[in-house]
């Protein structure tokens, strides 16, 4: 005991000793090693979930036999696909190959760095970094996300690999300009581009409704509309069913990622699961709050342990709920056909997400009048 | 034949009642008690007449029944049964009333199609089809199953006592006159 508290105190003599910029460098490596891999953790486990929830609707009991209640799964799975042989078809073009899987995990990790998580845990910031630009870096990334496709569907040199590519490509970069529009009443509203500031904005109860939290998903007609845009759009981006054209297994046999087998092909599922969690985040910090409920006092930042831990809690919670959604979607919807898909993105949400901005913009005009 | 379509109205048109109808069906299958069978732990009852893999029996004295006369290896068609017959071994048989038994007796249970001949053709009710469908070996000379294992496999069948009702017949004929 007494050894450990003189480590300690070592510790603290040494921590002391660092200077301001030294301190945030360790506070953001500390932070972004834990997220990192609370992240793939939940990533492991997101998994795992989809198969349980789709095996119980559909009737079935799902894998259950590694651990007890199937706990022991996402293991057994990550094990198989390390060792399993890896093939590298001959036809393909190597280095595009190569780069297409981590291309798929990267910009869904570096995404989270700007998601509070939390609010402060002692003095600090659940946030890795607290960006003024927050959302523009966001956008900047998610938009990377294509790339990995793309360049998997093109370097395989193989038609079903291709289709998904061409299919993928033209997706993602119509409803990420319908994504990108349907959050801009929100920062109208908010005034800033800081996700703090963003959250900050949505504590309270309801104008309209008291009793109910004022989340912007509540707040009035516009931020409901630029939810249910962004909520659509992040299905889209995402690639999960209904628009999950990329890899239709019933007309593409898997599309982009045919060729891939052992390792690459599981970085391809754990960027798709990555970039749930990104989206879900996303969509916890814009329209429902983030880590606030404003009830007991929980939308203040905390001020001791317990609440800080509490918060982190209340946007694990709230984020689990998006994701039972999309996993949950995914099992109850048929795919959208090509036509419709194009049609709802560049003629249904594009104009209305230019009319939201409009309509908000031109009422916050009038109130301000 | 032109089918009418009626145009979507606007709560059609935002996927309103595929959102609803989705759910409540959704919903009531996560719900549904599942049909799953836990195989390895929870096993298929068989029905009573099921064919599964053909073991030797012993009578209800604990002796073999088989009496070597080869008919279920002739008539069986993947030719999975080999008998040894005892020759000049002088191995006697165990029990009254069989001239013989065999010195070997061996189903190769990769071979077997569980057709049910030998069942069929034995005259010794000696080889029953029972009820085991999933068996297991890590080698092809594992599989073959000889003797000894067929006999404990197949256990007792002590339902049919065909030479003990003989015996029984033999015995009031030497007491002729026979009594009503």
């Amino acid at each position: 005991m007494h050894f450990l508290h003189q480590q300690f105190g070592a510790l603290n003599g040494w921590f002391n000793g660092l200077s301001p910029s030294g301190q945030f460098a360790l506070f953001a490596a500390i932070k972004a090693f834990v997220v990192f891999n609370v992240m793939m953790g939940m990533v492991a486990y997101v998994v795992l979930l989809e198969r349980r929830i789709c095996a119980f609707i559909q009737d079935r009991i799902g894998p259950n036999r590694v651990g007890p209640f199937g706990l022991l799964q996402p293991a057994a799975d990550g094990l198989k696909a390390f060792f399993k042989e890896e093939m590298t078809p001959a036809h393909v073009r190597k280095i595009l190959f190569n780069l297409a899987p981590p291309i798929a995990l990267i910009p869904a990790v570096l995404n989270l760095a700007i998601i509070p998580f939390g609010s402060y845990l002692g003095k600090q910031q659940m946030v890795i970094a607290n960006l003024n630009v927050g959302i523009l870096y966001t956008f900047g990334f998610v938009s990377l996300g294509v790339y990995s496709i793309v360049l998997a569907g093109y370097a395989s040199n193989s038609k079903f690999p291709f289709l998904g590519g061409i299919r993928s490509s033209a997706q993602m970069i119509s409803y990420e300009i319908s994504m990108g529009m349907s959050v801009i009443p929100i920062f109208l509203f908010v005034g800033s581009l800081n996700l703090n500031d963003v959250i900050r904005a949505q504590t309270g109860t309801l104008n309209w409704l008291p009793g109910l939290p004022n989340w912007y998903a509540l707040q009035s007609p516009m931020t409901f509309l630029a939810f249910c845009i962004f909520l659509v759009a992040s299905f889209a981006e995402t690639n999960r069913t209904p628009f999950d054209l990329a890899e239709a297994e019933q007309e593409l046999a898997g599309g982009y990622n045919i060729e891939y087998s052992s390792i690459k092909f599981a970085m391809f599922f754990m960027g798709e699961y990555a970039n749930i969690l990104l989206v879900s985040s996303m969509m916890v910090t814009l329209f429902f709050g983030g880590w606030t409920l404003p009830w007991f006092g929980l939308d203040q930042p905390a001020t001791d342990l317990l609440h800080g831990v509490l918060h982190i809690g209340i946007f694990l919670a709230k984020l689990l709920v998006f994701v039972v959604g999309f996993i949950w979607i995914r099992w109850m919807w048929p795919r959208f056909r090509y036509d419709q898909l194009m049609d709802l993105g560049w003629r249904k949400f594009i104009p209305v997400a230019l009319a939201n901005i409009l309509v908000t913009a031109v009422w916050l005009w009038w109130r301000t009048k | 034949m032109i089918v009418k379509r009626k145009p979507l109205n606007l709560w059609e048109r935002l996927y309103m009642p595929a959102i609803i109808g989705g759910f409540q069906i959704t919903l009531r299958h996560f719900f549904k008690k599942k049909v799953t069978m836990q195989y390895p732990e929870e096993k298929w009852v068989v029905p009573t007449d099921y064919r599964g893999a053909p073991y030797l029996v012993k009578d209800q004295d604990g002796n073999t029944k088989c009496v070597s006369c080869q008919l279920c290896e002739f008539v069986c068609p993947p030719k999975a049964i080999k008998i040894t017959p005892p020759g000049d071994s002088g191995l006697r048989p165990d029990r009254p009333n069989a001239e013989k038994m065999p010195l070997e007796f061996e189903i190769n249970m990769l071979r077997c199609i569980f057709c049910g001949f030998c069942q069929e053709v034995c005259p010794e009710e000696a080889i029953f089809l029972q009820k085991d469908y999933s068996l297991t070996g890590t080698s092809r000379e594992e599989m073959i199953y000889n003797k000894e294992k067929l006999l404990e496999l197949g256990g007792t069948h002590a339902g049919i006592q065909k030479w003990k009702q003989k015996q029984v017949e033999a015995n009031e004929q030497e007491n002729f006159p026979v009594k009503s």
